[in-house]
């Protein structure tokens, strides 16, 4: 009984077509070829068995244009306005454009180039479809050096910027130095453009005793958005990564993360915050994997899940053989608002050294009515009852946020999304 | 300590190899042909005189296993088995139908003997009733040799007997529930049961009884080459209670054997099942050289109100290990129970794990799952628990660790957990570990060989599960714990 034949979804083909009219460079064509083996993933592959995106990409968008002189104008000024921070490299659907970044406010040792022969797969994920499509149509990657000994104090922030409803392909590589201290915030925006899908890829090469904290916010997309959204990182010995994402807005947001300890006595922190609604569907998936010595590794998600919106966490913490004194715990916590929202849990060990600590947990339930009553019997009405259990749940893991600034920015959206609960 | 002590002493003498089950009985054998087609189907069916119905849902099941791969995604590694080259059925010649153990082949019954079950019924002496009496039915090989205490369960009503027994006995029950829980079509293994499936127990349990007595199983693969494919069924009416224990051994054998069953137990309304399994097949040699593969389909349907199964299983042997005991949680406030201790050795793969399948409203479950690696051997819990939409009030608790004794072993753990409704409850936690230098230094401390301290400490590791095994079984189980790790400590 041999393996049938793959059967090509109308999508699949028109992203062949599309790739065809591409200038493709020889890393793009590898991409596409190992893409067109996999093709689109569905529920039968394990890292997306609860994410159909064979299903869900019924129609593929258009491939974006390259923006306009005009558009780059008007995005410069308007980011000027909502940007979190001075120095941003700024990507306008999908692409690079250094008119609209501030790039004159990067520290020294910070560098912003870019490269068209980063390989198809980052170090750590391998065989990935949605991986090797975005190696395929990023028309070249940004490569982000920030040179050892560099002091970013304040923090880069990479703005990526979508204007239509169409798709588009960031491929970005951050290059951190031996020692750096760097703050990497990354925001989607895309309000208004409508059922764009966006295919991003944020690639971390972290040097020995560097400590570099990202962000990520998916607060501003478009309610009709897919993302699909890949950090890889590998760290080097006593380097430290605390990694944080809070998914608010898009219809479709998957987050797959892969880290790897390359070097001894280092420590990783994932952490997240899906607050969901509507038909919302966000799909949390990552592997951490842990090959060196000696090394500590956090994850901790929260999903607030309302209406039919379904939330996905599904980790693996793998210890190799040989990665003794490993000590990892994961835990994913979510609460349902209501009859129809949905919540799926996969948090997988993968132990092959004896000398370890490693424990998950996972809970799913409604808001504890004890804890309802009490705020009740105090005089708190329902709603803001509510609404201060939820802050507190999420606040677990915004409060982890190092960064002052951000953790604020972070609050506020998550208010701002539980004060239109009632409004 | 003298109980550690004890346990530590019975594993020395057993020697290098510690598989104490794996002697070969000289008993002569009629089997089916080699390989596997309709006639073989058809060949099985017609030694065991079945009715044309049940004929032709083996057939039913064969062509349909013919369609289906077989399945790859568990975390185990074993060549291809060839089905061409099995044996579908062995019996020892003249064994169908024995009317009474005199009859039985004096062989067997020493067989028997050794292996510790007693088949002979304990008399009652002097007046004194023996406190723990326990009804087994033994199965060697592809039939059922004998099943004891028969007349004292029928006077409570309770039918205990083979399942190729019962087929003429009680053709309304199989009818009725064979396949009811487990279909024919369920997976690639339990298919190729159903085709084949030899022999096993049949229980019923009448409304409103108490079951007298523990049932038990006791399966012996004896023959070379040869597959046991038994199928157990357990039918607990309303009211009724019902605890059955399962064993199992094999010879040690070089090459490796397949052992693919299929039990259904039926809950009606406030029915209670407990079933305990202390599976004990033999694991091949530390080199990974023979053993059995155990690819086993359970399932319980909580088909009533109120009704509950718990499985309690003890897996220290085979080679392979690919069993997922699970609970549908149909009747609105059943509840389903799986309490397993996993215990691999020299180059021993296991997969195992439950799933607990919320249907009913308020229905509740519980996983407390231990796995212990040692040596060279992976372990690995995969288990689902989902809760339907209309699932409200639904509850879990699952908590399963590990314990990695040696750095070449591995543990791993896959848990599904899916709510689809906002008043579901599920709670998971898992740990990985091995056993703390503190504890160890502890014990020694205090006079503890290494081993006894390990022995001690794992003990204490199952212990939330052993309590849930009737004692007999409890008692056993833990020697069985303290001979499978053996040599696993520095």
């Amino acid at each position: 009984m041999g393996a049938h034949p793959r059967e090509i979804t109308k999508a699949e083909h028109d992203l062949a077509a599309m790739f065809a009219r591409t200038e493709a460079t020889e890393v793009a064509r590898d991409a596409f070829a190992l893409f067109s083996t996999m093709g689109l993933p569905h529920r039968r592959v394990e890292a997306w068995h609860y994410t159909d995106l064979r299903a869900k990409l019924g129609d593929i968008a258009p491939l974006a244009k390259a923006p306009s002189a005009e558009l780059v104008g008007q995005v410069a000024s308007e980011l000027d306005a909502a940007s979190v921070s001075a120095a941003r490299i700024v990507f306008v659907d999908g692409r690079f454009v250094a008119g609209a970044s501030r790039l004159s406010a990067l520290p020294a040792g910070v560098r912003v180039g870019e490269s068209d022969a980063v390989p198809v797969w980052p170090e750590v994920a391998r065989d990935e479809p949605t991986i090797a499509l975005n190696a395929a149509f990023a028309p070249s990657a940004t490569v982000i050096e920030i040179a050892a000994g560099a002091d970013v104090v304040a923090p880069i922030e990479i703005y990526s910027y979508v204007t239509a409803a169409a798709q588009t392909y960031a491929r970005i590589l951050v290059r951190v130095g031996a020692g750096v201290r760097a703050t990497i915030v990354e925001t989607h925006d895309g309000e208004g453009a409508g059922a764009h899908q966006k295919n991003s890829a944020l690639i971390f090469e972290i040097g020995d005793d560097a400590r570099v904290e990202h962000i990520a916010r998916h607060v501003d997309e478009s309610a009709e958005a897919t993302h699909v959204a890949s950090f890889a990182a590998t760290l080097g010995a006593r380097a430290q990564l605390d990694s944080f994402a809070l998914v608010a807005g898009g219809a479709l947001t998957r987050r797959q993360l892969y880290v790897r300890f390359d070097g001894d006595h280092a420590r990783v922190g994932l952490r997240g915050a899906a607050l969901l609604r509507g038909n919302q569907h966000c799909d949390t998936t990552l592997v951490v994997d842990h090959a060196a010595l000696d090394c500590e590794s956090r994850e901790r998600f929260k999903h607030i899940v309302e209406d039919e919106a379904t939330g996905v966490y599904q980790g693996k913490v793998i210890v190799r053989p040989g990665a003794q004194k490993t000590d990892g715990a994961m835990k994913s916590d979510a609460i349902l608002l209501s009859e129809s929202a949905r919540m799926h849990n996969k948090p997988e060990l993968e132990i092959f050294a004896d000398d370890v600590v490693c424990g998950h947990g996972a809970t799913v339930g409604a808001l504890d009515d004890e804890q309802l009553f009490y705020l009740r019997a105090r005089g708190l009405p329902k709603a803001e009852a509510e609404t201060l259990l939820l802050e507190a749940f999420a606040g677990e893991v915004i409060e982890a946020v190092r960064d002052e600034t951000m953790q604020e920015a972070l609050r506020a959206d998550a208010q701002a999304w539980l004060s239109e609960r009632h409004s | 300590m003298a109980a550690v002590q004890e346990t530590v002493e019975q594993v020395r003498a057993i020697d290098v190899d510690a598989y104490k089950y794996g002697f070969v009985t000289e008993i002569e054998s009629e089997k089916a042909p080699k390989g596997l087609n309709e006639d073989i189907v058809r060949f099985i069916s017609a030694k065991k005189s079945e009715p044309a119905w049940l004929t032709e849902w083996r057939l039913e099941a064969y062509r349909r296993w013919l369609t289906m791969t077989e399945p790859t995604w568990a975390r185990v590694d074993y060549p291809k088995i060839a089905y061409d080259d099995l044996y579908y059925y062995s019996a020892p010649k003249n064994a169908p139908g024995p009317k009474s153990l005199d009859e039985v082949d004096p062989e067997l019954l020493r067989t028997y003997e050794k292996l510790g079950i007693p088949l002979r019924e304990q008399e009652v002496l002097a007046g004194v009733e023996p406190k723990n009496r326990v009804a087994v039915d033994a199965v060697f090989d592809s039939v059922s040799v004998a099943t004891t205490f028969k007349a004292e369960l029928a006077k409570a009503g309770v039918i205990f007997c083979p399942i190729s027994e019962a087929v003429h006995s009680h053709p309304e029950l199989v009818k009725k529930y064979l396949g009811s829980v487990v279909p024919q079509s369920d997976n690639f293994f339990a298919t190729l049961n159903s085709a084949v499936f030899s022999d096993g127990s049949f229980v019923y349990i009448p409304p409103g009884v108490r079951c007298p007595m523990e049932l038990s199983t006791y399966f012996r693969i004896n023959e070379k080459n040869t597959g046991q494919f038994e199928r157990t069924l357990i039918i607990a009416d309303k009211g009724s209670y019902v605890s059955y224990l399962e064993g199992c051994t094999a010879p040690k054998r070089d090459e490796n054997q397949l052992h693919a069953a299929v039990v259904e137990l039926i809950a009606l309304e406030d029915a209670e099942i407990k079933y305990s399994t202390v599976q004990n097949w033999y694991p091949g040699d530390s080199e990974g050289k023979g053993g059995i593969y155990n690819f086993v389909t359970k399932r319980g349907d909580c088909r009533g109100a109120r009704s509950k199964i718990s499985w309690t299983q003890v897996e220290t042997g085979s080679a392979i290990t690919w069993k997922y005991p699970s609970c549908i949680l149909r009747g609105e406030g059943s509840s389903g129970e799986f309490y397993s201790i996993a215990i691999s050795n020299g180059r021993q793969q296991v997969d195992s794990g439950t799933k607990m399948i919320h249907l009913g409203r308020n229905t509740t479950s519980r996983i407390i799952s231990k796995g212990i690696s040692a040596g060279h051997s992976q372990n690995t819990y995969r288990g689902q628990v989902s809760a339907h939409r209309k699932a409200t009030g639904a509850r879990n608790f699952t908590n399963c660790d590990s314990l990695l004794i040696g750095d070449k072993c591995g543990a791993h753990t896959v848990p599904y957990i899916e709510a689809n409704n906002a008043s579901a409850v599920f709670e998971h936690e898992a740990t990985t570990s091995k056993i703390s230098e503190d504890q160890l230094f502890y014990c020694m401390q205090r006079g503890l060989s290494g081993e006894e301290a390990t022995a001690l400490i794992v003990n204490g590791f199952v212990r939330d599960v052993l309590q849930h095994l009737p004692m007999e079984f409890a008692v056993e189980a833990q020697k069985l714990i303290a001979i499978s790790l053996e040599g696993s400590v520095g």
